[in-house]
């Protein structure tokens, strides 16, 4: 029987995306909320709460990118260059929140500088990934090896509302990541957030999810086609399952609830977005297969990653494990 | 606007400033990790309150420093895709899954086990904590090996095949990893790391004995900064000879580069000290030079013939003047380093280590001595690789991408103000905090035996963690 290592690859860089979307973004959500938050007393806290892992929830980005060109070289050659502008934006937007986990303690006088920066580098980032997917879902053209397209393509109304799709959907992480380790008015206000874009949300993934049959004949075909049609019912209603809790959560102030409910949403939206384009890689030019590197390549980083990635699943499980509960508003060593 | 500018040229110039700036962090912290490593055995084995006290002092310019690494390093590795995104199509089979690794191994050790280093002491205890901060260290030594790796191989590439689609595929990997001058550059580097962060550790030292502000401290710093110049200097001017030997082997026109050599010496060449490279005339103008040492050097005989860069098609030429230049300031810091190594054993010999005031003065302007040479080295073998980036191989002509030169442009400039202001901001901070060695709590104690209550009166400035080994830490703000 022969091994489909593309396939397996395929699956593992989606897993690592996956992590880091659900990972990333409700600290990326945090600091997104910052401008909500006004006294210096709920942001100390709010930051103190993703700061011991935050880095470790970008680094699933690092494994994204850089397992993108390790396995699926002609991908990353063709994705990184068509999506040049929302990249470059989110690396700066990154650049800006990282260094505010660490500057925003070292000044008094500069501290706004900082919160800004916190705040303004997460909305970027944020919003960057969202056009960056939805230029990957309305299609990159290609020639020959090379992306095919000019430096403004990715600017589209789908990719605007992508991007803000995934800004209010990070905001509804964030805020119920601080309902489950915050306290106090901090939680409550929290809470009204995540009320709010909660609704917001599931309003951003309708109008997404409407949209994008209709870019593609593929995706058409896709959702409404048999046998993948399924998922085109069940996965609403997986979501609409999700919403329910969600709601329930949050009303009933379930501290953990809400949050594993909006993860669940992101897996499903994930997850819809993967039926819509398997096996593409680049949408709709170059599947997994064309886009695979050699099987020398791919396996022996595969013996690499099967025995690491639980390995690593269980250290960062420990570490988020020492930071559990909620978050006590005077520790941080700093 | 910027229509008429070469998008190679502006790639390689933004790939240039990203990773001069990107280097700056992990020379910096790869010897830090382990230093901080180091205080901490020396607390849990000593009990004595200066290494933890130490210990704190450094942990807080450590995660600034990583900071600014890690977010300086996520844009290196995405740079790859957006402007060199041939060279990934061609190279990413065999350098691609060694950089797989470096994530896999490393940057989630590191990453993982820095949040319980920096904030964990009291929820993990001290075995715990220091299990975290040996990971972190470990991580960075692994993270500089895979790195190293990718970068050897397009040094000088091994073990590899093409494939029908132009790519690079790899047959052994092995001879991948352990290519001809990975052992070298592996050692070069991390060597210089940890010479990087003993001056800048020593001059941080040294600066406080001038001030009397907490002589303990500072004298214990100043001594083991000191300790690791003297040994490890020499060691690094050893290695790196090895180095150039290896790479007169394998990339005989990076040396010729190095050395100015326009032309070829069928009788012992001269080592030129100093000079101004003149390569429209192809020669070097107002040449110091001593007769036949370079081929002593090089081959150990005063009349080996070298060949030079005549011996090879114009078209292939490395620029001399750079590789000429950052040669030699990087040999001269490292000769300026073996001196303050030699000088302060001289006067650990003397006694005389903690009151030599120019002595002192000497290591405060060596501080950034190590910076200085990691940049002038990595661009020696950077440009003296010129014209290719898979050496031999692919040209870097070949590997750019798509993409417009406005847009690289416009991002050029975007890094450039970002990286300024936001690395000019976070090298403001480390000074600072580096200023800032609370003052030694009580005089008497200076010299005192190990103190075991957990509780020390807390200067104003505040950054002092009290604590015991039993974990029972308090807090500053
Ligand atoms: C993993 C690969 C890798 C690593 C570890 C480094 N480089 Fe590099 N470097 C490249 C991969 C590369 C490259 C992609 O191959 C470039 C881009 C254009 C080129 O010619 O080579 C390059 C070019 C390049 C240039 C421009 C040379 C020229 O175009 O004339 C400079 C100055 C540097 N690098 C500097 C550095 C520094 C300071 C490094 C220290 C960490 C460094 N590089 C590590
Ligand atoms: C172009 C080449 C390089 C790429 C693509 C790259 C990529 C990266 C990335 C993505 C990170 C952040 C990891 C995280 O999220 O924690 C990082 C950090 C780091 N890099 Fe690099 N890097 C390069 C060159 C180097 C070199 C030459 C060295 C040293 C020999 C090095 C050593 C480190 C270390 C020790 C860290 C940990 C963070 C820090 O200490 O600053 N890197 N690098
Ligand atoms: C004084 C004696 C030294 C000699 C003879 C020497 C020799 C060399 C040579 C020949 C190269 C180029 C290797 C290549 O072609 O790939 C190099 C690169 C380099 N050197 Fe040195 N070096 C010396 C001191 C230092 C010091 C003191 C530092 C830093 C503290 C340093 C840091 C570096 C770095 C970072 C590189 C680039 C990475 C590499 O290729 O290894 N060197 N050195």
């Amino acid at each position: 029987m022969d091994i489909d290592l593309a396939f397996i690859w395929a699956g593992i860089i989606a897993f690592s995306v996956l992590a880091y979307v659900i990972l990333d973004g409700f600290d990326l959500g945090v600091g997104i909320l910052f401008p909500f938050f006004p006294e210096k007393h709920d942001r100390d806290v709010m930051m103190n709460s993703v700061a011991p892992v935050w880095d470790g929830n970008e680094t699933w980005l690092v494994l994204g990118g850089g397992g993108l060109m390790a396995v699926f070289p002609l991908a990353y050659a063709i994705v990184m260059p068509a999506l040049y502008a929302p990249i470059i934006a989110m690396l700066l937007g990154l650049i800006f929140r990282g260094v505010a986990f660490e500057y925003r303690w070292r000044t008094r006088r500069g501290e706004f500088l900082w919160n800004w920066a916190f705040a303004g580098g997460s909305i970027l980032a944020a919003f960057s990934q969202g056009l960056a997917l939805g230029a990957l879902v309305q299609g990159i053209p290609v020639i020959g090896r090379a992306y095919a397209g000019s430096w403004w393509d990715w600017l589209t109304p789908f990719s605007i509302a992508t991007g803000f799709a995934i800004l209010i959907g990070y905001a509804l992480l964030g805020s119920t990541w601080l309902v489950m380790k915050t306290t106090g008015a901090l939680a409550e206000k929290a809470r009204r957030i995540a009320l709010r874009t909660c609704f917001a949300t599931i309003a951003a993934m309708g109008v997404v999810s409407l949209w994008t049959p209709f870019l593609k004949p593929l995706y058409l075909e896709r959702w409404f086609g048999w046998p993948t049609a399924i998922f085109s019912v069940i996965v609403p209603l997986l979501v609409l399952g999700c919403f329910v809790l969600l709601l329930t959560g949050i009303r009933g102030k379930r501290d953990a609830q809400p949050f594993l409910a909006a993860l669940g949403l992101f897996v499903l939206g994930f997850a819809g977005i993967g039926i819509s384009f398997y096996p593409f890689i680049v949408p709709t030019s170059v599947t997994i297969w064309d886009a695979a590197a050699p099987d020398d390549s791919l396996i022996f980083l595969l013996v690499g990653a099967l025995i690491l990635v639980p390995i690593i699943l269980i250290y960062t499980g420990y570490a988020y494990w020492v930071f559990r509960g909620k978050v006590d508003p005077e520790e941080g060593y700093h | 606007m910027f229509e008429n500018f070469d998008a190679a040229l502006l790639a390689r110039i933004q790939f240039a400033f990203t990773m001069s700036f990107h280097i700056i962090f992990p020379a910096f912290s790869i010897g830090l990790a382990s230093y901080l490593a180091v205080l901490e055995a020396l607390w849990l084995w000593k009990k004595d309150q200066v290494y933890l006290d130490l210990f704190n002092f450094w942990k807080t310019i450590f995660a600034v420093a990583f900071g600014m690494g890690v977010v300086s390093g996520i844009v290196m590795s995405y740079q790859f895709g957006t402007n060199w995104s041939v060279f990934s199509d061609k190279a990413g089979p065999v350098i691609g899954p060694l950089m797989g690794y470096e994530v896999l191994t490393a940057f989630f050790l590191e990453a993982g086990f820095l949040g319980v280093m920096l904030f964990g002491l009291n929820r993990v205890g001290p075995k715990l904590h220091f299990l975290a901060t040996g990971m972190v260290a470990l991580g960075t030594l692994i993270s500089a090996t895979w790195i190293l790796a990718v970068n050897s191989w397009m040094q000088t590439p091994a073990g590899f095949g093409m494939n029908e689609a132009g790519q690079f595929v790899p047959l052994d990997w092995f001879e991948v990893i352990f290519n001809p001058s990975f052992p070298y550059r592996l050692v070069h580097m991390v060597l210089a790391a940890y010479l990087t962060t003993a001056f800048v550790v020593g001059a941080v030292g040294a600066f406080h004995l001038l001030e009397n502000t907490a002589p303990r401290r500072s004298r214990t710093m100043f001594s083991m900064a000191m300790w690791m110049a003297t040994i490890v200097a020499p060691i690094q001017i050893i290695a790196g000879d090895f180095h150039g030997l290896n790479t007169l082997e394998h990339q005989p026109a990076k040396i010729m580069a190095m050395e100015g050599h326009y032309d070829s010496h069928p009788d012992g060449a001269p080592l030129i000290l100093f000079g101004i490279p003149n390569s429209a005339e192809k020669r070097v103008d107002y040449a110091v030079e001593i007769p036949k040492l370079s081929s002593l050097i090089l081959k150990h005989d005063l009349n080996a013939p070298l060949a030079g860069l005549d011996s090879i098609p114009e078209d292939l030429h490395p620029p001399v003047g750079i590789v000429f230049w950052s040669f030699r300031v990087m040999v001269a810091v490292g000769f300026a380093m073996l001196g303050i190594g030699l000088w302060s054993l001289w006067s650990r010999y003397r006694g005389t280590l903690d009151s030599n005031d120019w002595l002192h003065r000497a290591a405060v302007l060596m501080g950034p001595a190590g910076f200085v040479a990691v940049l002038a080295g990595w661009i020696t073998t950077e440009v003296g690789r010129q014209p290719y980036t898979v050496y031999g191989e692919l040209l870097t002509a070949q590997s750019i991408s798509p993409v417009e030169a406005p847009a690289v442009a416009s991002s050029l400039i975007a890094f450039i103000i970002v990286y300024f202001f936001v690395f000019g901001a976070g090298t403001f901070y480390i000074l600072r905090l580096m200023r800032r060695l609370p003052r030694d709590p009580l005089p008497d104690l200076d010299d005192g035996p190990i103190r075991t209550s957990g509780i020390m009166p807390g200067p104003a400035a505040g950054n002092i963690h009290t604590g015991n080994p039993k974990g029972s830490a308090g807090h500053g703000h």
